[in-house]
């Protein structure tokens, strides 16, 4: 066991110099609620966590051009107690809420839940199939990568040594679009995902779907896009057979594994079912509707 | 259970008349304001000056040869004070004693609080360090080596029974089989019971249900995880602050482990986070005291939340066929159960105590009960709230509605038929006295919770459930203060507080003052004699017996102050409504003399006023309840939601009703919990996979309905106010409930617990072509 | 190792303490600065024994660091009274017998009052989702949300 090394840095660029020099496991706190767990349970010996809440620029939520912008530190209730980005982004907030108790969405944060790569993580797969952006820093300079190209596997993401995720940028959706996310968990809370759902759905003036994404969580190494989804919808007013096939593209796109949180057989088919009643949602937003 | 009831022990009648202070609500709970201001102190909150930190060395292996244990490297870092394995314990001999409401024998609790030839499950300790910091505590663990030889193991019951399965314990040879088997398994016990001629009975019937079920070990998940401080003083003195049910037997259980006098232990149970049975055995405590020994200076130690699952008591997992027949007009004519309970790494499940509550609702002929009591790779089971019971509750009361429905019976009016009455003849020894299973079924039929309609995919189901109360060793000591106030002293631990308040309102009724003139104060093992722990539902029962009889010694002596001060013969004098009067009106007229009066007069007519029982209870009256449960299932997903919950129980009397109530919902919410997720997991190297509270899942609060509970009041005949015991009966019908339930629901029966989703949705897979075909 | 000063208010006091990074900020409020009405159930965020308030924000103490908390402002049970004076979710809680054991109150009154303060209404369902992430094993939640309601009623003048 090393010395465990704690650092707050006022700046971004503070940050990544500290994690870039580092030799050994690094490991950046912003809500903290899954790196204290690793420690307590030992699963990591890093030599340096390096808190990033101190930087300013990094939390708050804002309009910018064509889209909205929420920091790596905003944490899960400042982004449900937000009324326009929560007005405008149900589905991303349906994950939010399901990120743990209250007393851990007071502290998680989406940029934390993403870069801890759990295939399971609730925020994740509403990101992706909302085309969030996230803008990383780091030694080389700053880019912006879909979402859904950073986590690679169980614990593992695409971010080079040194980079954080510093900020997500949420492009406004066309109108009459709507999305959603449900999970199944056998708590109604407290829970990890044994499946999750997100569909983003846009209608044109008729009904008409004139565009949909989905994306799954905890069925695969990673949460995963299903690009099929839009062959099921698209052109359909998003009926019974619509849905009955935006249920079978779900469940054919699942290869997860059986753990002690659900079996392969399960989870395939309660993606497809799952699939069904998030669309259902997503529809009724995208109609308006309250729910 | 050891030997029969002692003819010597002590039981009061019941004593009826009309009540002032039992059954109404107290001014305070005397434990409450502390637990709510964070002051009240529990074992972890124990600090003493000098304290280092304790942390165990567990085994990652199920089952294994210690080869060697090396511990030179972690004597030699900085601020470790001490180290210990099993060769800082003496060995001990075969000898059984009672542990709450299981056998324990100490040649077992000494190598489950330390290994000594072997692991035998994944938790199992192996050594302990004392650091001056947790984390060079956590340090030096890792300094330790230990060489294993890694050998087969076995989890499931079923298989541990099976020839060739890994055997834990070379001397292990069934008992209770004739002749002795010439091989040892893992089968520790075969016990049989029976009443009349099952055969017989089954020829009688005209329909016999017969089917197994399995049920999975779960933890009693209480809050607070085991804790101890230890002092082992230069004189030689061990004084321990603990989180036990029952400091007295631990006391014990130190002394032996360690082969100290008892009369040089002390221990101080703190306020209780929690027990519900698991904390009825000791795990820490004998190490944090050698510990002390060797490092002269206190040393505390509090597990985490995965030692607590990996390492301490869960109930028992089981297996457990049971067939049951009756005649047409709905009598049970014959009952038969084999229960196959895992004990864990050593020997002693909950199987005795499950066979004596197995039939125990139903007025029957015939019955057969064959039970094993089976080792396997897991922690040692401890007893959680009616030990054993509600696993086979879900059978029985499953094959109940079984029979109910094939013959087209309403399931409560079925046990109506069967109800086990005054005078009922058990198969495992006494006739019930005076019970109100009848009285919860009739109220049971009047809860508006019938009448309301089910929706589709909801159903609703009933189950019952029966639980002793234990007697056993118990002491209190009363004394009336100068003031007139009374101060209670009493040797059961206050698990939930409510002990406190019902002893002080049981006082205030004997006194005829009011309650919050009485305070109930928990003692050390220093100053009552032995009492046994708080298991069996008896806390209340047995403890307010003590309270009773001391107070009844005081109030003798407050008769003789009275009769001093009167100068007239003590039986002139009687104590009425909180006074001390003239027996009638020939004595004399003297003034009544009231507890305040009669306190301040204490000294010049002899001293002090006190009282003291120190007895031994028999002849407890069980308890019994009737739940039921209405459920909703997603036939899409497997989620099976409560939607409605009544439970009816007789109390006998309940001394502070609405605490009854309230220990209804925890026990039934704990028996939900069982019913929808709970169960250990374990990988193909026998290590828990789920020792955690994110995937061990006790219901939230979100999982929950609000739960209602109504009590009914049949007196207990062997309690001087009628109590029962009422703890432990209401988390034996939840899973059975449940399951009836869910076929309600689906129309099919599950006979594997934990109903959890997936397990749900495969059975109704399973039958959905077939009904789609019919 | 060297150790953290840090600086920050509990209950209204000024407070300083030397921490180790491994130190949980439950830890340093139970072994450094002996609060122990602040409880520890798990120390892996599912219990919520150890809730406390910092900054407004109602967090579980053990998923938070010692060393991350120099000016801020941390709310534990004990300075939930106002001197003798209960506050009304404690007097509830007795009341209506909310609590056996009582290892798990601390959060649960700490997660209550965070929830009165953002809802003064709360209906029976937003009491127990809001409460999810606070395990009580004794109670079957029945009474904690009758004294959470309770408490409401009589916050709100009702």
């Amino acid at each position: 066991m090393t010395d465990l090394r704690y650092e707050a840095p006022a700046t971004a660029d503070a940050a990544i110099a500290l994690l870039a020099k580092a030799t050994g496991t690094t490991r950046i706190l912003a809500g903290g609620t899954d790196v204290l767990v690793q420690l307590h349970a030992d699963m990591i010996e890093p030599e340096l966590v390096v808190d990033i809440k101190r930087i300013p620029g990094l939390n708050g939520i804002s309009r910018e051009a064509g889209g909205w912008r929420f920091g790596a530190t905003a944490t899960g209730i400042e982004l449900m107690d937000h009324e326009g980005f929560s007005k405008a982004w149900p589905g991303i907030i349906d994950g939010v809420k399901l990120i743990g108790s209250m007393q851990v969405k007071g502290r998680a944060t989406v940029a934390g839940n993403l870069c801890n790569a759990s295939p399971a993580a609730d925020s994740v797969p509403p990101l992706m199939s909302s085309g969030v952006i996230a803008t990383v820093v780091g030694p080389n300079g700053k880019r912006d990568i879909p979402v859904s190209d950073v986590c690679t596997g169980p614990g593992k993401t695409s971010l080079a040594k040194g980079e954080i995720v510093t900020s997500f940028f949420v492009p406004d959706a066309p109108p009459h679009s709507g999305s959603a996310y449900l999970r199944f968990t056998p708590r109604t809370e407290m829970d990890i995902a044994v499946v999750g759902v997100s569909v983003n759905i846009t209608l044109d003036a008729s009904g008409t779907c004139t565009a949909a994404t989905m994306a799954l969580g905890a069925v695969a190494e990673k949460p995963i896009l299903v690009p099929d989804a839009a062959k099921a919808l698209v052109g359909t007013k998003v009926d019974e057979a619509a849905l009955d096939k935006l249920a079978a593209v779900a469940s054919a796109a699942c290869r997860p594994i059986d753990d002690k949180r659900g079996t392969k057989i399960f989870r395939i088919k309660v993606a497809g079912v799952l699939a069904k009643r998030t669309a259902a949602i997503a529809l009724q937003r995208a109609k308006g509707g309250a729910k | 259970m050891g030997r029969p009831p002692s003819p010597f022990g002590t039981m009061i009648k019941y004593e009826p008349k009309a009540l002032h202070v039992i059954g109404g609500k107290p001014t305070d709970r005397p434990d409450a304001i502390d637990k709510v201001t964070g002051r009240a102190r529990y074992a972890a909150d124990i600090n003493l000056p000098g304290q280092l930190f304790g942390k165990v060395l567990r085994s990652p292996h199920a089952h294994a040869n210690i080869l060697s244990i090396d511990v030179s490297a972690a004597e030699k870092l900085p601020g470790v004070k001490a180290v210990v394995t099993r060769d800082d314990f003496p060995d001990m001999e075969v000898e059984y004693a009672a542990s709450g409401e299981l056998m324990i024998n100490f040649k077992d609790v000494t190598r489950n609080m330390m290994a000594r030839e072997k692991v035998l499950y994944d938790g199992h300790p192996v050594a302990a360090v004392a650091a001056t910091s947790e984390a060079i505590a956590k340090k030096a663990l890792k300094l330790i080596k230990v060489e294993y030889e890694v050998l087969p193991h076995v989890i499931n019951v079923v298989e541990a029974m099976q020839p060739g399965a890994p055997v834990l314990h070379d001397d292990m040879f069934t008992r209770g089989v004739e002749p002795k088997p010439e091989k040892p398994s893992n089968v520790a016990l075969r016990m049989t019971s029976k009443l009349g001629d099952v055969e017989a009975g089954f020829k009688k019937a005209d329909v016999i249900i017969e089917r197994e079920y399995n049920t999975a070990a779960t933890h009693q998940g209480y809050i607070e995880p085991h804790a101890s401080v230890a002092h082992y003083t230069d004189g030689g003195v061990a004084e321990v602050w603990t989180a036990t049910q029952g400091h007295f037997v631990f006391r014990a259980q130190i002394a032996k482990l360690l082969k100290m006098d008892i009369s040089k232990v002390k221990v101080t149970p703190c306020e209780l986070g929690g027990g519900f049975g698991g904390k009825n055995n000791v795990y820490l405590e004998p190490l944090a005291v050698k510990l002390s020994q060797k490092s002269r200076r206190p040393v505390k130690m509090v597990m985490t939340r995965d030692e607590v699952f990996r390492a301490s008591g869960p109930t028992s997992g089981t297996n457990v066929k049971v067939k049951m027949g009756a005649t047409k007009d709905g009598k049970i004519t014959a009952a038969f159960a084999e229960m196959n309970y895992q004990a864990g790494a050593f020997a002693g499940s909950s199987l005795g105590l499950a066979a004596i509550t197995v039939f125990t609702r139903y007025d029957l002929e015939n019955v057969l009960v064959v039970g094993h009591d089976v080792v396997c790779n897991r922690p040692k089971v401890a007893a959680y709230r009616a030990p054993g019971a509600p696993m086979i509750a879900f059978g029985v009361e499953g094959v109940v509605d079984e029979l109910a429905e094939a013959l087209k019976i309403d399931p409560i009016e079925f046990r109506l038929r069967n109800a086990a009455k005054e005078g009922t003849q058990t198969h495992f020894g006494p006739k019930l006295a005076r019970i109100g299973y009848i009285e919860t079924l009739e109220r049971a039929k009047q809860l508006d919770h019938l009448k309301i309609p089910l929706g589709p995919n909801q159903g609703r189901g009933v189950a019952t459930g029966f639980w002793f109360t234990l007697g056993m060793e118990t002491s209190a000591t009363i004394n009336i203060n100068e003031d007139g106030t009374a101060s209670v002293i009493f040797g059961t631990v206050d698990v939930t507080g409510g002990m406190r308040s019902a002893f002080s309102m049981i006082v205030a009724e004997e006194l005829g003052i009011t309650a919050d003139k009485v305070r109930a104060i928990p003692s050390d093992t220093s100053v009552l004699g032995f009492n046994f722990m708080t298991a069996g539902s008896r806390g209340t029962t047995a403890g307010s017996m003590a309270v009773v009889k001391a107070t009844r010694n005081a109030i003798a002596r407050m008769c003789e102050i009275a009769a001093r001060k009167w100068g007239v013969d003590q039986d002139q004098v009687v104590f009425e409504n909180g006074h001390c009067r003239p027996a009638g009106s020939n004595v004399g007229d003297f003034e009544p003399l009231s507890v305040p009066a009669l306190a301040k007069e204490a000294s010049y007519y002899g001293g002090t006023i006190a009282g003291h029982a120190e007895i031994n209870v028999v002849n407890q009256g069980p308890g019994f309840g009737t739940h039921v449960v209405d459920v909703e299932v997603d036939r899409q997903t497997g989620a099976v939601k409560v939607l409605r919950y009544s439970i009816v129980q007789d109390a006998g009397k309940a001394v502070f009703p609405d605490f009854v109530k309230g220990q209804w919902h925890g026990a039934a919410a704990q028996g939900i919990g069982m019913a929808l997720n709970e169960e250990y997991l374990y990988n193909d190297k026998g290590q828990m996979i789920n020792a955690g509270f994110l995937d061990y899942r006790i219901p939230v609060a979100s999982d929950l309905p609000y739960l209602h509970a109504e009590i009914v009041e049949v007196p207990n005949p062997n309690h001087p106010y009628g109590v029962r015991g009422v703890g432990e009966v209401p988390i034996i019908p939840p899973i059975a409930a449940i399951a009836n339930a869910i076929y309600d629901a689906t129309g099919v029966r599950v006979y594997e617990q934990p109903f959890s989703p997936p397990r749900i949705l495969a059975a109704l897979d399973a039958v959905a072509p077939k009904m789609a075909a019919e | 190792m060297a150790r953290h000063h840090v600086n920050c208010t509990i209950n209204g006091d000024h407070v300083d303490y030397l921490c180790d990074t491994s130190q949980s900020l439950l830890d340093v409020l139970r072994d450094e600065l002996e609060l122990t009405g602040t409880k520890e159930g798990c120390a892996t965020g599912d219990c919520g024994a150890c809730s406390v308030i910092v900054d407004g924000v109602l967090v579980c103490s053990c998923l938070a660091m010692g060393a991350e908390m120099n000016g801020k402002s941390i709310e534990t049970v004990e300075g939930m009274a106002s001197g003798n004076e209960l506050h009304p979710l404690q007097r509830h809680f007795i009341d209506k017998i909310a609590l056996q054991c009582g290892i798990c109150t601390p959060g649960l009154l700490m997660a209550s009052r965070k929830l009165l303060e953002r809802n003064p209404d709360p209906s029976e369902e937003e009491i127990r989702f809001w409460l999810a992430g606070n395990l009580c094993r004794c109670t079957g939640y029945n009474n904690i949300v009758d004294a959470v309601k309770a408490a409401a009623a009589e916050m709100r003048g009702a």
